[in-house]
């Protein structure tokens, strides 16, 4: 008798959630372009007989004919723009989504930490965070960059140095409010060591909100990678990266738009998505902040 | 309230020093110094240089002098640009900036208060589109490709504006103003647009209308105080990026203000410009976030009272 009842259809909340995010029509075709723009800058170069650093001193500056094999022609040094910008967005979006994972990351586990221990340690440690948030952001993020002796390790770790400040705001106040729940006494109750309860019950439950947050991290990090290579202290030539790219656009804007349109129009529309996204996991996880 | 006040600046004060400290050992610390890319220069001539920057003595020393120099409101000499003082090179440079910054803000609030308040009040109406739109092109644009583009159509091509410098009085002010109050528009009025249509929703909003309050005085007496909190705490935050944001706009329209000279002296490790221009920045961020919780705590008691 038993064995024919049908399982009890259950939904738990993240399948809800789920469920919620792809209702979003702008959000879902949000991810696609961007899943899209992705396998474009890393399969996309293949496709090439040259890399983006090769020089073809025949061509230089051909312009944007569609002849294969520079489809969208070259730069002033005869490399191939298309091939350029693909790799140039390998390192921006690399940057992106790892710089937002170990800022988060970094920040969350602060926050909790922070958030469970309370009292005068986390007196200190959050005012530590106030005294970085007073700090212009550009300051620091240049200082570091410069520390680091410059490069793209130099330009990740003075990225992620930066931006882990918010998310460890938003956990410590989650934390501190599950610190005093029932389940978190159980636990404590049960013998569970303190490293144990803020990996195992206070991280899982404030995970949400680190998820909406850290989708707006993304994009905030591939803007600060950018804006500094744009000024010319994070990734140098001859590696590409957009930031760059639109910075050698910028100096041609006039007589070739092409060279800053390309990289900056795929700046904008990965944002774009990646601000789309964000939004629409927000509204899907917390449908009451609208 | 002065209780209020006072801690805050003691607070924004501890800031500025862990911040100008801070920046100090990170500048010494960063490979590379100001003389260290000069060719050809004789070991003899290279100390006498350092000597004169005082570049040979212990670090606590130089930090020492540097502390001195502040208290004397006098920041050294340039180490890149010969014959002028950091007070000088400051002195010439933060007029332009000033100006770009004051008219982005009071333009971005004015437009961006403006337009959010219109589209929470009208719903789905064109108003509320055209502001969607602003709101997320001017997030997801950055300031780096909206500028050159602007500049090659409205300078370059229709030759209606100046390409950059400053030497057209107001009209070279236009595009660098636009573009750097650009993305806090677009900020500012997703602010308003939310908190607004959220205060509308409030209990009081409704108790107001049940006296028969008229629907103009609730939204000008009512709504509005309410709904621009969320707003007037922003302009912490805008004051960073505008800061930000004119580093960038000096570099695209070569503005000669302090933000590119920052960079430039980051770059070629010009230290006592690092410094000046970062305690300067520094001041001015700390001093807009109290500014920005003195008047939120007068608008809120809630937060007057929270410790």
């Amino acid at each position: 008798m038993s064995a024919d009842l049908a399982p009890i259809q259950s939904t738990s909340t993240m399948q809800l959630q789920l469920r919620r995010f792809r209702q979003n029509r702008l959000a879902m075709i949000s991810v696609v372009v961007l899943a899209l723009v992705t396998a474009l800058c890393f399969f996309g170069p293949y496709a090439f007989p040259f890399t983006g650093e090769d020089a073809d001193f025949d061509v230089i500056s051909a312009p944007a004919e569609f002849k294969w094999p520079h489809l969208l022609g070259t730069d002033d040094f005869g490399r191939d723009l298309l091939v350029r910008v693909f790799e140039g967005g390998q390192v921006s979006l690399t940057i992106g989504f790892l710089g937002a994972l170990v800022a988060g990351g970094i920040g969350v586990l602060y926050g909790a930490v922070a958030g469970y221990v309370g009292g005068r340690t986390e007196g200190l440690m959050m005012r530590l965070v106030e005294v970085l948030y007073g700090f212009p952001y550009v300051i620091l993020v240049i200082l570091l960059s410069l520390l680091f002796g410059g490069g793209t390790m130099a330009l990740f770790a003075a990225i992620v140095f930066t931006l882990w400040l918010t998310p460890a705001v938003i956990v410590r106040a989650q934390a501190q409010s599950l610190a005093q729940r029932e389940f978190v006494q159980a636990a404590r109750a049960g013998g569970m060591t303190g490293p144990a309860i803020v990996l195992q019950h206070v991280v899982p439950n404030c995970l949400s909100s680190v998820i909406v947050y850290g989708s707006l991290l993304v994009p905030e990090v591939i803007l600060s990678e950018s804006f500094l290579s744009f000024l010319g202290i994070g990734i140098k030539e001859p590696q590409a990266s957009w930031g760059n790219l639109i910075q050698a656009g910028t100096a041609a804007m006039d007589s070739d738009p092409r060279l800053l349109l390309l990289p900056g129009g795929l700046l904008a529309v990965v944002l774009l998505c990646l601000n789309f996204i964000a939004d629409g996991l927000r509204d899907a996880f917390d449908p009451n902040d609208r | 309230m002065l209780r209020f006040i006072g801690k805050r600046l003691w607070h924004g004060g501890l800031t500025l020093a862990a911040l100008v400290t801070l920046t100090f050992f990170v500048m010494r610390l960063a490979p590379g110094g100001p003389f260290s890319r000069n060719r050809k220069i004789s070991p003899e001539v290279q100390a006498n240089i350092e000597a004169a920057f005082h570049l040979d003595e212990p670090l606590w020393m130089q930090f020492g002098r540097f502390v001195w120099g502040v208290v004397r409101l006098d920041l050294g000499p340039s180490t890149r640009h010969r014959d002028y003082s950091v007070n000088d090179l400051i002195a010439s440079g933060l007029p332009y900036s000033l100006t770009i910054g004051f008219w982005a803000i009071i333009i971005a609030a004015m437009v961006g208060v403006s337009l959010g308040l219109a589209s929470a009040l009208r719903r789905n109406s064109a108003t509320d589109y055209l502001a969607g739109t602003v709101g997320v092109v001017g997030i997801a644009i950055p300031i780096f490709v909206i500028g050159p583009v602007l500049q090659a159509v409205f300078a370059v091509r229709l030759d209606w504006l100046p390409v950059g410098g400053a030497n057209d009085g107001w009209r070279s002010l236009i595009l660098p103003v636009i573009v750097l109050a650009l993305p806090n528009i677009a900020y500012i009025s997703r602010l308003t647009r939310t908190s607004t249509i959220e205060t509308l929703r409030e209990n009081y909003i409704r108790t107001a209308r049940a006296k028969g309050i008229g629907w103009r005085r609730t939204l000008w007496r009512h709504t509005l105080t309410g709904a621009l909190l969320p707003v007037i705490a922003y302009l912490g935050p805008a004051t960073a990026a505008i800061i930000t944001g004119s580093i960038l706009i000096e570099t695209i329209f070569a503005v000669p203000g302090i933000g590119r000279h920052f960079v430039d002296a980051a770059l070629n490790r010009d230290y006592p410009l690092v410094m000046g221009i970062t305690l300067l920045y520094g001041a001015i961020l700390i001093l807009f976030n109290i500014a920005t919780d003195v008047v939120r705590a007068t608008l809120d008691p809630r937060i007057r009272n929270e410790r």
